[in-house]
């Protein structure tokens, strides 16, 4: 392997589209039982949205796959002109390597990759809430939305009190926090969906976006479907390529029509309309499937469900 | 929009060779079955959707020619995921040949690649013999502009009408499934083959003799996961596809055995390729183009890259054209 020299990009000028970028890391730090990576991205700075995932190379042994992590926080100032970080679990042989990395050390990285998470059109509280790491996208969301003028309230969950991530962040960017967590060392114990009615109560919640395991996602908007309150999540799925080609993230999505097609998390996601996910159709579950012939992967055209943007 | 972005040039790339010469006089222009190709480059069916995702990154006209996702009668939805599984330098997929069927994808995909000037090589896939033909009649029909410059045969499909046996590990299915393609097919035809047989010439004779004026060499190398924990297979199919770096040698000797055997017989090498090196070792076993897939999986700028890098390795070694290298191989007995 050669070593990377920082600061070379390629890709089109056109804002909408990704580069590749080699990239210098600033900071690897502790985050909790997390790692969090800071690293001189000018051009995917630039580019990037709330929702929206990078991609970079790792080199474990012998892995070849690039490792898909959502953008925790941007700034579009700082060295090299603009910095990007990611938070991320070291539990495997690609994360493990990451984890090993230190200031100056360069690192390979394509994005931004995927969908955002549409802003409401219309002054409404949003509610943000997260599970696990999945929080990461939330803190750059909020800070978009708080810089709209909007009211942000969080609820973040996790197994552990250990595993909430970013509480000091999360009291900092929101109007409220609500913690759950599976075993109440911290915060209120239970699921984060105990805590939804309360707070969309109390808060006067008008649009929900969420980020962590799809269990969670899957209770969280059914749920919302029936408090009636616009959902957009963001799923995690295994990928390979991370850039729309090769097929293996696909998640089975409720057309307009009723027709469920199974669609990219990678370039049609990750970012979905929760209430449009057939969380029914599940993907371990053969009985509980239609017959894979009924579903379809045509296409719809590009945000022709995207009826949520927080107008509720 | 920062002005740095830039696109890589043959420049970026030029070491400092001697005794070569300049790149611009380096021809790259191959024949492959019959199709001009600008240059030996193409992409891998099914790694390179049918083009438009990757032209985000870079012009994907650059490309010898785009083989795009296998196409089939009707639209499928493929198989539940998990779809995919690393492996040691490679991957481990079971996709179901997801994509949205014929009707659609000459309606809203060949559209755009027209437009775009780009030379297609449509792969066509299906479960009997007429949806092969269904698929080559209803791509012919709808590109009276040529813009589709040959089909590849993706004959690595269960045949619902023998047993579900994959076709290309029977030479008669696969040669009737050519035959078929060849009858409808106004353009060259390539079959791509299956190194999971005991004689690839056998099969690749039978192809041949059935009408293929070409091949694709080679398709994915079946195989199996399993997490060690639960005993469950990795992917929801059992069985996947293996591709990438891993498989490179196995598709190297698929190529210089058949190419041995038919020297005649145009071969697209298609298997692993990553670096430049990669594609000269294709080429020398008796390729004409190479396709590369999984690496744009991690590399998004693979194509363009070494369409780049093979001028620069040809021009540095002072070879002005790479159809000198096509079946260029040495041996330790000369």
């Amino acid at each position: 392997m050669t070593t990377l020299r920082a600061g070379t990009v390629w890709g089109r000028p056109e804002a909408d589209t990704p580069v590749q970028a080699t990239c210098e890391v600033l900071a690897r730090r502790r985050n909790g039982p997390y790692w969090t990576l800071a690293f001189a991205a000018r051009e995917i700075a630039e580019r990037a949205r709330p929702g929206q995932f990078v991609q970079i190379a790792v080199r474990g042994q012998s892995t070849l796959l690039r490792r898909p992590f959502s953008i925790a926080n941007v700034s579009r100032q700082g060295p090299g002109g603009g910095t990007v970080e990611v938070v991320f679990d070291a539990h495997g042989p690609g994360t493990e390597w990451l984890a090993g990395l230190g200031a100056h050390d360069v690192i390979d990285v394509v994005g931004p990759l995927g969908t955002s998470f549409p802003l409401p059109q219309r002054k409404v509280n949003a509610l943000l809430v997260g599970g696990g790491y999945g929080t990461a996208p939330l803190f750059y969301l909020a800070e978009e939305l708080t810089k709209k003028g909007l009211r942000v309230d969080m609820i973040v969950g996790a197994a552990t009190g250990e595993r909430i991530l970013g509480a000091i962040e999360a009291k900092r960017l929101s109007a409220s926090v609500t913690f759950t967590t599976d075993d109440g060392s911290y915060g209120t114990q239970g699921r984060v969906t105990d805590a939804l009615d309360e707070v969309v109560g109390s808060t006067r919640t008008g649009v929900v976006y969420a980020c962590g395991p799809n269990p969670m996602l899957n209770a969280l908007s059914a749920r919302c479907v029936e408090l009636g309150l616009p959902i957009q999540v963001a799923v995690e799925e295994r990928m390979a390529c991370g850039i729309g080609v090769c097929f293996t993230c696909v998640l089975p999505i409720r057309g307009r029509d009723e027709r469920v097609r199974m669609q990219r998390s990678c370039i049609d996601g990750p970012v979905f309309n929760g209430a449009k996910i057939a969380w029914d159709v599940s993907r371990y579950d053969l009985g509980a499937s239609p017959p894979v012939d009924q579903l379809t992967s045509e296409r719809v055209a590009s945000g022709s469900d995207d009826d949520v943007s927080g107008t509720p | 929009m920062s002005a740095d972005v830039r696109r890589i040039t043959a420049e970026e790339l030029r070491a400092t060779g001697q005794g070569g010469i300049p790149e611009d006089e380096i021809d790259l222009t191959v024949e492959l079955a019959g199709i001009q190709l600008d240059n030996p480059i193409a992409s891998a069916s099914g790694c390179f959707a049918s083009g438009a995702e990757m032209d985000r990154f870079y012009d994907v006209t650059e490309l010898g020619a785009i083989v795009v996702k296998s196409i089939t009668r009707e639209p499928r939805g493929g198989l539940p995921t998990p779809r995919m599984s690393e492996t040691p330098a490679g991957m481990l997929n079971a996709i179901g040949l997801q994509n949205p069927g014929v009707a659609y994808w000459t309606a809203n995909d060949l559209p755009w690649l027209r437009e775009r000037g780009a030379s297609v090589i449509a792969s066509i896939a299906g479960r009997t013999v007429e949806d092969y033909r269904h698929v080559a009649r209803a791509l012919r029909e709808a590109d009276p502009a040529g813009t589709i410059v040959g089909l590849e045969v993706n004959l690595s499909c269960p045949n619902v009408e023998d047993r579900g046996l994959v076709f290309a590990c029977s030479p008669t299915d696969s040669a009737e499934v050519i035959a078929a393609v060849a009858e409808e097919a106004e353009v060259p035809v390539l079959g791509k083959l299956t190194s999971d047989v005991t004689d690839i010439v056998a099969v690749a004779g039978a192809v041949v003799d059935a009408g293929a004026q070409g091949l694709t060499l080679i398709n994915t190398l079946l195989g199996m996961a399993i997490d060690p924990e639960t005993g469950k297979p990795e992917l929801y199919n059992t069985y996947g596809g293996l591709s990438g770096p891993a498989i490179r040698p196995v598709a190297v000797r698929n190529v210089h055995q058949v190419h041995r055997a038919l020297p005649e017989v145009p071969i697209l090498g298609c298997g692993g390729a990553r670096s430049v090196t990669d594609v000269i070792q294709f080429l020398r076993a008796g390729a004409s183009a190479v396709s590369v897939g999984t690496s744009t999986f991690v590399d998004p700028f693979v194509g363009q890259r070494l369409i780049a890098e093979l001028r620069t390795w040809l021009a540095e070694r002072g070879i002005g054209s790479v159809r000198e290298l096509i079946g260029a191989t040495g041996s330790w007995t000369d």
